[in-house]
């Protein structure tokens, strides 16, 4: 019978392209990260199903306390990101306009212009860019601050004061991240859009504002804005989630804490941008 | 009717918590009846945190059977449990596990805020003579950090007196504290347990966990003891001067921390 050597391959046998064994150090490297990939769905499709079941079985329990934390985190997630949204609204519609609105002009078709600021701006990089900026403004704030209280043991006070830990902390950032995705996205968009004409226009590029407006109307349906709802609302939900289920789903020591929050960064970073490829699928389907 | 037993044990095997469970008391049979004051001692380590965790509720037993208030605690609902858990407070050992976020005020409010649907300032009211019983009105503005570390424990002790618990365990409550720290915990706990007219003189069953027990041999009525993973009730205060078990006699007389 064969035996594996341990990290050694067969050398191709002569008609055959392919090494005969595959070590088995390989094989068992690849099935532990399948193994940690598909333990990491799991955990987190429930949580994440967990903490909507609780948002919406809960929804009228204890408004008082829990409204107020909605629009804290609101505040947090949304109006203190304001400034900077806008800084990045301003400087993606430069570029976009910028790098397109050049290329067109030299095979005239500025009247493209307010349709490429759809695709891209108001489909694709508006949403995008606002939840990356979200999620390194709070998400990683958000794992270091649950992980430090799961660490301390404030998750099992909360459990016998008999109050729900995933109602406390999870749902009010659940809504409030969620609301504030949408709306720095709204507003980054606006941004974009209008930086977008003043760089056509300081570059003397002959477009009028009402048409490049006109552009923009034509190019946007109605669900266009079913879709930017629905998609910014996701990835502000994907956020909260995969941050508050980083910082609360395991027990964590003080020293694990930075290294959850870095793993709850790039998955939710992954998370978003494959359900931006669904998004893709549905734009072209439409 | 009066409940005469709220809290039962029988045959319970206690697991820590956390993935691994470790089996850290096993046949445990405990009766707790309203108005007792029991006192379980044991060494550091030997298990009376999650003896009392799982007392309260807060970790399932391993095995065996356990009920509140008489009824089973495994088979409840979670709004029976969470009406159950309200009529229980529970002092968190080494600090009280404070939320770090809020003030002392705020800590003591949380629980009446969320389950009575109030503001804060609508719960002040009650808030005030909790805080001021904890004998902690001028830090009820500040947050944790910058309270007396020794206080931390009284903070979490009005935060578990909130709701006004019929069943109050606490969780080596004297552990750290200078004899006259110690002296305001037994006193405090002798008023609640004898019926604190904050709380309409009503006697509040108490459970103590604690590594020492001498302390409180003049202040509690029941006394028990942890060790080697086993449950020995030890009895009443009289029984105490004729106890024979050698770690019992040695924790009743030992000197050490809130003698």
């Amino acid at each position: 019978m064969p035996t594996f050597s341990s990290g050694a391959t067969d050398a191709p046998s002569e008609g055959n392209l392919f090494p005969a064994r595959i070590p088995r150090r390989f094989l068992n490297a690849v099935g532990r990260v399948l193994l940690g990939l598909t333990n990491t769905i799991h955990g987190l499709g429930a949580f994440i199903l967990i903490s909507l079941g609780v948002a919406l079985t809960k929804s009228g329990l204890a408004p008082r306390v829990i409204r107020p934390l909605i629009r804290s985190q609101i505040y947090r997630a949304g109006v203190r990101l304001l400034p900077m949204v806008g800084f990045l609204g301003f400087a993606l519609g430069f570029v976009v306009i910028g790098q397109t609105v050049s290329l067109l002009s030299r095979v005239g078709a500025t009247k493209y212009a307010g349709l490429i600021m759809v695709s891209s701006i108001v489909r694709e990089l508006g949403p995008l860019a606002t939840t990356l900026l979200v999620l390194a403004r709070v998400g990683t704030a958000t794992v270091i601050e649950l992980g430090t209280s799961r660490a301390m043991g404030e998750v099992e006070a909360l459990e016998a004061l008999a109050i729900d830990p995933i109602h406390y902390l999870v749902v009010p950032r659940l809504a409030g991240i969620a609301v504030a995705v949408s709306g720095l996205t709204v507003y980054l968009i606006l941004v974009a859009l209008i930086s977008g004409y003043l760089f056509a226009f300081v570059q003397d590029v002959p477009l009028r504002p009402e048409d490049y407006f006109g552009q923009i109307a034509a190019a946007l349906s109605w669900e266009d804005f079913v879709l930017l709802g629905i998609k910014t609302i996701s990835f502000g939900i994907i956020i909260a989630a995969v941050t508050c289920y980083h910082g609360l789903a395991q027990p964590l020591r003080l020293e694990e804490v930075s290294g959850a929050a870095t793993s709850a960064v790039m998955q939710s970073v992954v998370a978003c941008i494959i359900l931006d490829a669904i998004f893709i699928t549905v734009y072209l389907v439409m | 009717m009066e409940e005469t037993s709220v809290m039962e044990m029988q045959q319970v095997a206690v697991a820590s918590a956390g993935p691994k469970k470790i089996v850290r008391a096993e046949d445990v049979n405990w009766s707790v009846a309203a108005k007792d004051f029991w006192v379980v001692g044991g060494l550091p380590g030997a298990g009376k945190s999650d003896l009392l965790a799982t007392a309260a509720g807060l970790i399932p037993p391993e095995r065996g059977k356990h009920t509140l208030f008489g009824k089973e605690a495994n088979a409840l609902t979670e709004e029976e449990l969470v009406e159950l858990r309200a009529r229980i407070g529970f002092v968190f050992s080494y600090g009280g596990r404070l939320f770090q976020h809020l003030t002392v005020a705020e800590n003591v409010a949380l629980p009446i805020c969320y389950h009575q649907n109030i503001s804060p300032a609508e719960a002040a009211n009650r808030v005030e003579p909790i805080v001021e019983l904890a004998g902690l009105s001028e830090y009820g503005h500040l947050r944790p950090d910058w309270v007396p570390r020794y206080l931390h424990p009284r903070v979490a002790l009005a935060r578990a007196m909130a709701l006004a618990p019929d069943l109050l365990f606490l969780d080596n409550p004297l552990a750290g504290l200078a004899p006259r720290e110690s002296r305001w915990w037994l006193d405090l706990l002798d008023q609640l347990a004898a019926g604190h007219p904050l709380f309409e003189k009503k006697p509040m069953t108490l459970v103590v966990g604690t590594d020492h027990l001498r302390p409180w041999r003049e202040h509690g009525r029941q006394f028990a003891l942890i060790q080697d993973k086993h449950w020995f009730a030890l009895g009443d205060r009289a029984a105490l001067s004729s106890i024979s078990n050698p770690l019992a006699r040695e924790l009743l007389t030992a000197e050490g921390f809130g003698n």
